[in-house]
């Protein structure tokens, strides 16, 4: 099943790209406005500069239910540090005058719906934002947003987790455009030791439902981890280690360069772990 | 300006746009497999014959529907009759849906339940619940609503329940809510979570309220048989709403019948210092229709569309968004809502404790707080009926400093 809506965004012409290329991607989230919307416009310059294919922008809530304690953490950080979605959407439009790396906001419903839909939608794809993720918003309740948003050229990340069941899985990839994002296992964000051992399956069956890129997240933080996924996924989510490097670090220069290393390292065991298994297909 | 949804009315979980589904994808199929279970619990003999033995035998229905003679006499209003949900094991109207769903998490073949709480109340009829049925059972809490309601703690670890303290935010319902979310997004295969309002995602503002209605049920007979007529009038404070809309929702036809519901004004009437979701007529800021934890109602938040910290005495009220069911008899005009400052109800508290001899929770304390703020507009044959939800002993800390 094809997604109902085509689009052109930067995010499909990097899957492509990366598909075409045989590479794993990796999908860099941080938070913005953690500790500032001027250190993460260094940040997202530092990932996209270390190969990170697509950058999610996470905008601050109040109530991340979600979210494990490293985004709560950088959250509260954010919304102290006066972070809000129209600021978000500016660090977008900074980020751009320099930049293509493709863009997703990473969000919660309600900070969208309070600015309007309308109007988010229009400033966001004004600002040169790709794609947007809901995290509490499903197929059900997102048929006035998928019209608005669509209609400005973005694409429309849904998630799919591992208790959808085959029904709604189509129904997730008919929705979504640019990507799909699949949650490795039944939890919050957060980064694990270890990938769910079902996860091949959980993938190979999700593939079965969708023609669209697969990107995994939840739990992903070592090159180990990435390795797994190559020649089953088309990108990893790397989110809160990443941004526990940014917690971490001493100053803006130091957690630029850890973000460095890690993706560096991360992209490259996306590349090894591809190469391994299409050696062993 | 913010977006109004439109809703298609025949959508269930919906009550006019308010209502529906905002949760993370892990939990949808979860969600869908209860309202099914849910949905055959209410033709099924068996679960119906345990609900309704478990609320007579181990909770104590039905409760009294009292004559308050002295409160009548001494405010020289309307006749009121209280509807002594205090009266029931555990101490509040929070032990009814707790049955209702422990016995559908036992149909459901989930072995362990998770609770959040504010006041305690609903953390203990959980604990409760999870202990007599054999189910485990895990309670979030807010730590500051842990030190203000600390007998309830105590309770909880009693009957054998794990209490766990929220640090985040402001320490209270709205953060111990977000917890026991993530606690299930994680653990739903094994686990239900047991919601004690009627807020969140459908199925539980409608399943909460059916599990709670049988405080109207029994209240319209028993004041029919008491006074051969309906009353005038309605009380209950309003949380998330259980209570009240317990009481409620058997008058909604009934459209004489008036219906208030009394919200925490706090200790003020800016953002941050009261739980006032529907009382702007009364200078409250700060509540627009919004999405907080799976339903769209209405939700005291910033421009931004962060959500507000809230302040009340009553740590069961202490909450920034209102069940949408409330939200949209609001904006139907067919039940009226006010909220009453900590002070007034700490004043009701002492009034209906030396009148009737009865402490009531500081949260039902609003409702007769704001029966007594309303007296001007009675007549002297209106018939008034308090739903008094809880008692007062787990509040005894702040009630000692009124002596």
């Amino acid at each position: 099943m094809t997604s109902s809506f085509q689009n052109s965004t930067r995010i499909s012409k990097r899957f492509a790209e990366l598909r075409a290329a045989g590479g794993l991607g990796i999908v860099a989230y941080v938070t913005a406005g953690d500790p500032s919307l001027d250190a993460t416009h260094k940040f997202v310059l530092a990932l996209a500069d270390a190969g990170a294919d697509v950058i999610e922008l996470g905008v601050p809530f109040s109530d991340p239910l979600a979210d494990g304690p490293t985004i709560q953490r950088a959250s509260e950080r954010a919304l102290k540090a006066g972070a809000s979605l129209a600021g978000v959407l500016e660090l977008v439009r900074r980020v751009r005058d320099t930049s293509q790396v493709p863009l997703v906001l990473f969000t919660y419903f309600n900070p969208i719906l309070q600015m309007g839909l309308e109007k988010f939608a229009a400033d966001a794809a004004q600002a040169g934002a790709d794609g947007v993720l809901v995290t509490d918003l499903t197929p059900e309740e997102s048929e006035d947003y998928r019209r608005i948003i669509h209609a400005q050229n973005l694409d429309t990340i849904f998630l799919a987790a591992p208790t959808s069941d085959d029904g709604r899985l189509l129904r997730i990839s008919a929705c979504s455009s640019g990507f799909l994002y699949l949650i490795s296992r039944t939890g919050v964000t957060g980064a694990k030791d270890s990938l769910p051992d079902d996860l091949p399956g959980l993938l190979r069956r999700v593939r079965h439902f969708t023609e669209l890129p697969i990107a995994v997240g939840f739990g992903i933080s070592l090159p180990g981890h990435v390795s797994v996924l190559g020649g089953l996924a088309d990108a990893a989510v790397v989110g809160s280690a990443l941004v526990s490097e940014i917690e971490k670090a001493s100053s803006v220069e130091a957690a630029c360069a850890a973000l460095r290393d890690r993706v560096k390292v991360l992209k490259e065991a996306g590349c090894r772990g591809l190469s391994r298994r299409e050696a062993t297909i | 300006m913010s977006t109004r949804l439109t809703i298609p009315a025949s959508v269930p979980g919906r009550f006019g746009p308010y209502g529906g589904r905002y949760v993370p994808e892990t939990l949808m199929v979860p969600l869908y497999e209860l309202e099914r279970a849910y949905e055959l619990t209410k033709t099924d003999p068996v679960f119906q014959a345990e609900f309704q033995s478990l609320l007579k035998n181990f909770a104590g229905r039905p409760t009294p529907l009292q004559f308050a003679a002295r409160l009548t006499a001494k405010l020289g209003g309307p006749r009121i009759y209280l509807k002594r949900e205090d009266l029931l094991h555990t101490g509040a109207h929070k032990i009814n849906n707790a049955i209702g769903q422990g016995l559908l998490a036992v149909k459901m073949g989930k072995p362990r339940i998770i609770a959040e709480t504010g006041a305690g109340q609903h953390g203990v009829a959980s604990a409760t619940v999870g202990a007599h049925l054999g189910l485990q059972c895990t309670v979030y809490m807010g730590t500051e609503d842990m030190a203000r309601q600390a007998l309830n703690v105590a309770r909880m670890r009693m009957v054998g329940a794990e209490v766990i303290g929220v640090e985040s935010g402001s320490k209270t319902l709205k953060d111990a809510i977000n917890e026991a979310m993530r606690d299930w997004v994680t653990n739903v295969r094994g686990s239900h979570y047991l919601l004690g309002s009627v807020l969140g995602a459908h199925p539980y503002p409608t399943m909460v309220r059916d599990f709670q209605a049988v405080i109207g049920r029994e209240a319209r007979q028993q004041i029919l048989a008491a006074e051969k007529r309906l009353p005038t009038h309605l009380y209950a404070c309003v949380g998330g709403g259980s209570n009240s809309i317990g009481l409620f929702f058997e008058f909604l036809e009934d459209v004489d019948v008036k219906m208030v519901g009394i919200e925490a004004g706090g200790r003020g009437s800016g953002l941050g210092e009261h739980a006032a979701r529907l009382a702007a007529h009364q200078g409250f800021t700060g509540a627009r229709p919004g999405v907080l934890q799976g339903t769209y109602t209405y939700v005291l938040q910033n421009e931004d569309g962060q959500i507000a910290t809230t302040h009340s005495i009553s740590a069961g009220l202490d909450y920034p968004a209102i069940g949408p069911e409330h939200a949209w008899l609001a904006d139907q005009h067919r039940a009226e809502y006010a909220a009453v400052d900590d002070q007034a109800a700490l004043d009701a508290a002492k009034l209906l404790s030396r009148t009737e001899g009865i402490i009531p929770a500081l949260e039902s304390a609003h409702a007769i707080a704001g029966l007594i703020e309303r007296l001007p507009q009675f007549k002297p044959s209106d018939l008034v009926i308090l739903n008094l939800s809880g008692r007062g002993d787990k509040d005894m800390d702040t009630y000692k400093r009124l002596l």
